[in-house]
């Protein structure tokens, strides 16, 4: 497996989930180690090559090992040895009429023939079997593809409808893996947006459904995002974006909804929960609610009214979060969520925990020098637990503060550092003028 | 699917009425296995009433039948009401305290508001 030199530290949690999802079973013949851009690996059959390739973001192709050694003489004996395995669609078999044998790669001979001890093998491997093209030699050792196309394909830059903070079409593709979305699934952003995380649940067959407290994002009208764009047009929707990529059919609805206080059905249970909660830095975090006590609204204000909002901390809701996938998930089904942090205090035990849900994985994606986010995967392993109180962690969470006084510290760290370089230019030159002078 | 239960002193705010002005049809792919899927997470009753209130209602029986998955005609009749058929405008009305919730191009606002939560 060959992989793409992006998103390193997802690669594993990407691949693990999906063949959990597919249930293949897969042999690492090598340890896999993020040095390496490659993983060698050994699977049941060519077409469970053919299905992980069809879902992974992060892989570029699979090929088929035929011998791999240090040396070169050592490759020209494993080279050899390997023709012996007769599974290998790519090794020769009887030879045809005409002499070539039109379905394998190369006759037996030919490649004995032409991995002599003393000759180079790099050189033999371009100029022997000239009947095929390079194309189709490679077509031959190369099994399946990844899905590295579909990047450009949902590409943000062509997509109708974008907010401020749409997720990376790649990202977004991971994280469906993550929440190993599958045809025919539930599947829940209870912080949609502008919808980018159900694009690619939809793809891989999810019908979505979204919720989010801003009234002006889901219905399009917030300021455009896109770069000399004045005002928005009035196909863009979460809909329109479904329909662009042709998965219309699986859009369920979106819902204006403050999460603090949600309207689902108790017992209504989703495969799926896939957010990306607001950090409080690009997007606010909010709730609806009032400093002021005892306020009322007149009848006739109530039409139309856009009710006042405060602050919904980011332990707040990450405690919810966690307390609504543990009531209304599907047993062994996944809540996959972004959480953003100060790298320099990251502790993997202050991450949000709930007892119902088990973290299968955690990946890092660095942001800046202080700051990065880990998507966190959780999987239901229990059911019937009453709501856990708030997370005793909570005050660590306060991400917005800390991303803001860092900031602010480095800030002003490198204007006095600059400040120094100044002060000391100045005094050189200073000396050098008066040494000048003096000569 | 929805409730209105975030309002004080509203316990199950379950169904909510459907109150339509305008109804609008998009005929979109049909999946069997989704909606075979997606059935034992209704609640059928309320399905059915809520379908007859916006005039979408016909051929759909009151009570499930068992084996609904082999029928592949009544599958069909559901995949239209729960996928094709979309309120545009109108609202939704709490059982218990009659606030309404409106919808506005598709899109439901059960935002309440700040006197609500307080």
């Amino acid at each position: 497996m060959w992989f793409a030199h992006e998103h390193i530290d997802f690669r594993h949690a990407e691949m693990q989930s999906i063949i959990s999802l597919l249930n293949i079973p897969i042999r690492y013949v090598e340890k896999p180690c993020v040095q390496k851009p490659y993983c060698i690996v050994e699977l049941p059959s060519e077409d469970c090559v053919r299905k992980i390739a069809s879902r992974s973001v992060l892989l570029k192709n699979c090929i088929e090992l035929w011998a791999r050694a240090k040396t070169v003489s050592q490759l020209h004996v494993n080279l050899k040895n390997s023709l012996k395995n007769s599974t290998g669609s790519w090794v020769a078999g009887e030879k045809d009429n005409d002499g070539v044998s039109s379905t394998c790669l190369c006759p037996k001979e030919l490649i004995e023939s032409s991995c002599p001890l003393k000759k180079s093998f790099k050189i033999e491997v371009e100029t022997f079997c000239k009947h095929f093209s390079m194309q189709e030699k490679v077509s031959k050792i190369e099994i399946a593809d990844g899905q590295r196309d579909l990047i450009q394909v949902h590409s943000l830059k062509k997509r109708q409808f974008i907010g401020n903070t749409s997720m990376d079409a790649q990202l977004a593709i991971i994280m469906a893996n993550q929440a190993q979305v599958k045809l025919g699934d539930m599947v829940l952003d209870p912080f949609v947006g502008s919808g980018s995380l159900l694009v690619a649940a939809a793809h891989f067959g999810a019908y979505v459904w979204g919720s989010d407290i801003d009234y002006m994002m889901l219905h399009a009208r917030t300021r455009p995002t896109r770069v000399g764009q004045k005002i928005r047009t009035k196909e863009e929707s979460i809909r329109g974006n479904m329909r662009q990529y042709g998965t219309e059919s699986r859009y369920l609805d979106v819902v204006v909804s403050d999460f603090s206080l949600h309207n689902w059905r108790s017992d209504l249970k989703f495969d799926a929960i896939i957010t990306d909660p607001p950090y409080g830095v690009r997007e606010p975090t909010e709730k609806i609610g009032i400093e002021r006590d005892n306020y009322t609204l007149s009848e006739e204000h109530m039409v139309n009214h856009v009710p006042s909002k405060v602050e919904y901390g980011l332990g707040h809701i990450y405690s919810d979060l966690l307390n609504f996938a543990a009531t209304h998930l599907e047993m062994g089904r996944r809540l996959v969520c972004w959480y953003p942090l100060v790298r320099e205090e990251y502790q993997e035990s202050q991450l949000p925990s709930h007892p119902c849900l088990k973290l299968v994985a955690n990946s890092e994606q660095v942001l800046s020098k202080l700051a990065a986010r880990r998507l966190l995967t959780y999987e239901k392993v229990l059911d019937d637990v009453p709501n856990m109180p708030l997370d005793p962690n909570a005050g660590v969470h306060n991400f917005r503060e800390k991303y803001f006084t860092m900031g602010e510290t480095t800030r002003r760290e490198r204007k006095e550092k600059r400040a120094e370089e100044v002060a000391a230019y100045l005094a050189r030159k200073m000396e050098t003028t008066k040494y000048n002078d003096l000569m | 699917m929805l409730t209105s239960k975030c309002l004080k002193g509203v316990m199950t705010g379950y169904p909510l009425a459907i109150n339509a002005t305008d109804v609008k049809v998009t005929e979109v792919d049909f999946n069997p296995e989704f909606i075979t899927r997606v059935i034992p997470k209704l609640d059928w009753e309320v399905l059915w009433v809520a379908a007859n209130s916006i005039g979408h209602g016909e051929g759909l029986p009151k009570t499930l039948e068992p084996k609904f998955e082999e029928n592949e005609d009544f599958l069909k009749k559901v995949h239209k009401v729960l996928l094709e058929v979309e309120v545009e405008e109108g609202s939704l009305t709490c059982p218990e305290s009659g606030r309404q919730f409106p919808i506005s191009k598709g899109i439901p606002n059960m935002l309440l508001t700040e006197a609500e939560v307080q």
